[in-house]
């Protein structure tokens, strides 16, 4: 009884003391909305301790006391109309108590009015999308931390599996909504220090909001289980000022105006396999692995396959890059890599490992097989 | 009752040789089969759950791939489910229902043999599919479409055929416990006479029968997604994932308390016979029992409120949950009014009740905690709901069995098993379970996902206790065998009621208890107290 209370003491207070900033609890978070939740977790927490001491007690004292070697006799009692009542009105009502916080938060975190910003974001196995809706501006954001860490081959950084290339911005003090969806199995966008998490569910699109109060960077993890590298989908948010938010979508803007332009310059063969390169690693690797090999049967090989070798098979390749295959986990990429980038890693894939079939794709190749279903080579 | 004995007779005794165990009908043995059966899937999962907590001892890659990973915690959670807890409880039921109501077997034996049988079968099925192409399940084992239908291994149609043939036997099993303790109770006894182990086990058979069917409809329509080209759970063809939970939870909410209401009875049986004293409160216990099989059945998408549910869904699913508390309280209030001056012993069966008592409690304590819904945002899908429904499985559904196999274990060997090895087993596992799973409630506020190889480094430390805690408790699990095994080759003979506190018909009959049990039903007097 002694040793369990000051356990419990000694847990309670390290819970208290560390006020939310520690590797125990549940972190408070920087919205409003982070903070009702975690007072929500203590008040809990704090009821539990406080019925764990009264029953908890209740059992060692008879556990203790009341024990055959200690000359304890047994009582008759076995029954007892008005303790049985007494005990299933008590938890009732302070279930109600309970209930009262809880919904008026629940009303809160619905509450999706009045958002300055909206952000698209949609799960890929295994990297994110966000797309500011009404700016024209989207990109992915992919676990960064090297390999060699992962396997232990270099020391691991402290940010571990929790940085990414390009992070989410947005600014403080804004509403911003998030609305979450999923383009292949199911993901969940969790950002503890928001107390956000929001399952990214394909055919659906689930809406969220916060309005975060200080500047700073955040860090979270896709929640859902969604195969193979579930662990490596990492979720990071800055948080900046007014200002440097405007500033930095004014540049993301001009990005993108150029990346467009890139569709209608002309490519080398080695310009595009250096970019091809980089899209693979990417974008194809986390399935068909950096050398190709794939992990059959449910991520084919691409080095040695046919279509990747044949000269009659690259509307084909082209096809299944543009549009997927229905009923597998090969996406369609048609709308998450410019035609630049899906002509590049097609040159690619034909070059690399043993395919030496010399084919060079072009971005206007691309366009004219989106538009006529059709593979007709720019002899450039 | 000691008038009883001259009616145990023994018309015939059982066939030898290995065609006894296939061919038998008698509950004995089938209850033996079941927990054989089910301590042999408790290692095999087991040994997943060590290769899981052996990769996740630190952080970064070191034993296993990301694919394989994925593999164990699967079968796992599907193998521990229906592999060894549930026909644990199923056994316990086919050994001691029929002496505990005065029965002399199952009321229909031959479909009992065939619901064991089904067993071996469905569960080399399902552990083959880890040497097929492109390895066994690696969705998780509550297997969320479309990870589970399009983006799944080949293997899967073996799976969802394992899903349907367990189903099939828990059905029938079902259904032949449902009939024997209706129709076969010996005369005068009445419901409410009846042991608190019979009323769970009622209890339970009839959310197996209303749920099971909706578990196979589940995988059916993921075999039709993946083989016969429809879309129930495929966005792009007007099909809905979130449809998917829906059907799963309404089957796997129940699944819970299917595991966990035997439990229940088993300690309603302990208690009482070690504390001397009659169980506090029985009829609160049954009505208790009722309505939380009752509101397990509307609770179900608590584990989904984060799918996007309507704010008036989430706040029905909250309160819903929160009901739960209020029936689950009264059980632990009187079993602790049973414990209230009694004359305490602590042997091994009751050592294991009373951690059952105590560990149970902060179960539903962190339940509680999750049934919050705008709390749950934070808490869903790490490490504080694995935290939460481990306390639940192992010092819940687990500790109980083992209660229960040391309470009835000189009844069906005859010998008393090695008291201080059943002690050290006891101490072992529970501090065992407690450093494994304790620290996970840490980890998960703190923000670790569940169901990942790999983490950030400030979960490292709390993750090297729980895997320094599974290995002491799975290492421990190696003694328990051995005391089974030194108990079934001899021993301290046991008397027929061993435990002097114990009251029943089950200790009427002599230890072992004779090939054929209550051939002529007992005498019930009217105004006599058994339980």
């Amino acid at each position: 009884m002694q040793r369990l209370s000051v356990c419990v003491f000694l847990m309670f207070a390290s819970l208290w003391t560390c006020n939310g900033v520690s590797a125990f609890n549940m972190k408070k978070g920087v919205s409003d909305v982070s903070n009702s939740v975690y007072d929500l977790h203590m008040t809990m927490f704090f009821i539990c301790i406080c019925i764990g001491v009264i029953v908890y007690g209740f059992m060692f004292y008879a556990m203790i006391k009341h024990r055959k070697s200690k000359g304890a006799k047994a009582s008759n009692f076995h029954e007892n109309a008005f303790i049985e009542i007494v005990w299933t009105t008590i938890p009732f009502l302070i279930l109600i108590a309970i209930s009262i916080p809880a919904t008026h938060t629940l009303i809160k975190i619905y509450n999706q009015d009045d958002s300055e910003i909206d952000i698209k974001i949609t799960a890929y196995q295994w990297k994110w999308q966000y797309e500011y809706l009404g700016e024209g501006v989207s990109f992915f954001s992919n676990l960064q931390t090297p390999k060699e860490e992962i396997v232990g081959i270099r020391k691991k950084n402290p940010n571990y599996l929790l940085e990414v290339d390009n992070p989410l911005i947005i600014p403080v003090d804004k509403k911003v909504r998030f609305l979450v969806t999923s383009s292949d199995v199911i993901h969940s966008w969790f950002m503890p220090d928001f107390a956000i998490k929001r399952d990214a569910i394909p055919g659906f699109i689930n809406e969220i909001w916060t309005k975060v109060k200080y500047i700073g960077t955040y860090r979270g993890q896709c929640a859902e289980l969604c195969g193979k590298d579930h662990a490596y989908m990492p979720i990071v948010v800055e948080a900046k000022s007014q200002q440097e938010f405007d500033s930095w979508i004014k540049n993301k803007k001009i990005e993108a105006k150029k990346e467009r332009e890139l569709a209608s310059k002309k490519w080398s063969k080695q310009e595009l396999m250096t970019r091809g390169e980089a899209t693979y690693k990417k974008i194809c690797a986390a399935c068909h692995q950096p050398n190709g090999k794939g992990s059959p049967p449910v991520f084919p090989a691409l080095d040695g396959a046919a279509i990747v070798k044949d000269k009659d098979k690259i509307a084909h390749h082209i096809d299944i890059v543009t549009h997927g295959i229905k009923g597998t986990a090969m996406q369609a990429f048609i709308h998450q890599l410019s035609l630049v980038d899906i002509a590049a890693v097609i040159t690619y894939e034909r070059n690399a490992w043993g395919n030496k079939t010399g084919d060079v794709i072009y971005p206007q190749d691309i366009n004219n097989y989106i538009k006529t279903g059709k593979y007709q080579p720019q002899n450039k | 009752m000691e008038a009883n004995t001259h009616l145990q007779s023994e018309p015939h005794g059982p066939p030898s040789g290995i065609m006894r165990w296939i061919l038998t009908t008698n509950h004995k043995d089938i209850g033996t089969m079941y927990l054989i059966f089910s301590l042999i899937m408790f290692f095999v999962g087991g040994a997943m759950s060590m290769v899981i907590r052996a990769e996740l001892f630190q952080p970064g890659l070191q034993i296993v791939e990301p694919e394989f990973f994925n593999q164990m915690t699967t079968l796992h959670g599907l193998i521990m489910v229906f592999g060894a807890i549930m026909p644990a409880g199923v056994g316990l039921a086919n050994w001691m229902l029929p002496l505990m109501i005065g029965a002399p077997d199952m009321a229909m034996p031959r479909l009992n043999n065939w619901s064991f049988w089904l067993l071996p079968f469905a569960a080399i099925m399902l552990v083959s599919t880890l040497f097929m192409e492109g390895g066994g399940p690696n969705f998780g084992w509550t297997f969320y479409a479309p990870l589970s239908t399009t983006y799944a291994p080949p293997s899967t149609t073996y799976f969802i055929f394992a899903v349907h043939i367990l189903g099939i036997s828990s059905i029938m099993g079902a259904i032949n416990i449902i009939a024997t303790i209706l129709n076969l109770r010996a005369p005068n006894l009445t419901m409410m006479k009846l042991p608190l182990f019979a009323w769970t086990w009622l209890i339970t058979s009839y959310l197996l029968i209303a749920v099971m069917p909706v578990l196979a409809g589940a995988v059916t329509m993921m075999l039709f997604d993946i083989h016969f080209g429809t879309s129930f759970f495929n966005a792009a063809g007007g099909g809905d994932p979130v449809l998917f939970q829906h059907i799963f939870w309404f089957f796997g909410h129940p699944e819970v308390y299917i595991i966990i209401l035997p439990a229940f009875g088993i300690v309603s049986s302990i208690i009482p016979t070690f504390s001397r004293k009659r169980l506090f409160g029985y009829s609160a216990m049954v009505w208790a029992t009722a309505s939380i099989a009752f509101l397990s059945l509307i609770v179900w998408a608590h584990h989904m409120f984060t799918v996007g549910m309507p704010l008036t869904g989430e706040l029905f699913f909250m309160l819903a949950t929160m009901l739960i508390a209020v029936p689950t309280g009264v059980k632990v209030f009187n079993w602790t009014a049973t414990m209230f001056r009694g004359s305490i012993s602590f042997e091994t069966p009751m050592l294991f009740a009373s951690a059952f008592l105590v560990l149970f409690t902060m179960a539903g304590f962190s339940g509680l905690m999750l049934s919050i819904a705008p709390a749950n945002m934070q808490y869903h899908d790490t490490y504080f709901v694995v935290g939460h429904f481990h306390y639940v499985l192992v010092p819940g559904a687990l500790f109980s069995v083992f209660a229960a196999v040391y309470y009835w274990l000189p009844k069906w060997t005859g010998y008393m098993y090695d008291e201080i090895l059943g002690k050290v087993h006891f101490w072992l596992s529970f501090i065992g379970v407690n450093v494994t799973f304790f620290p996970m409630h840490f980890v998960g506020l703190a923000g670790m996902p569940r169901r990942i190889p790999d983490y950030a480094l400030q979960f490292a430390d709390f993750n090297a206790i729980s895997s320094v805690g599974g290995f002491l408790f799975g290492v421990t699990q190696l003694l328990f065998v051995f005391i089974i095994i030194k108990c079934v080759k001899g021993g301290k003979k046991a008397s027929a009621k061993y435990w002097d506190g114990a009251h029943g018909l089950e200790w009427s009959v002599p230890s072992p208890a004779p090939y054929h049990t209550f051939v002529r039903p007992p005498e019930i007097e009217e105004d006599k107290d058994y339980f």
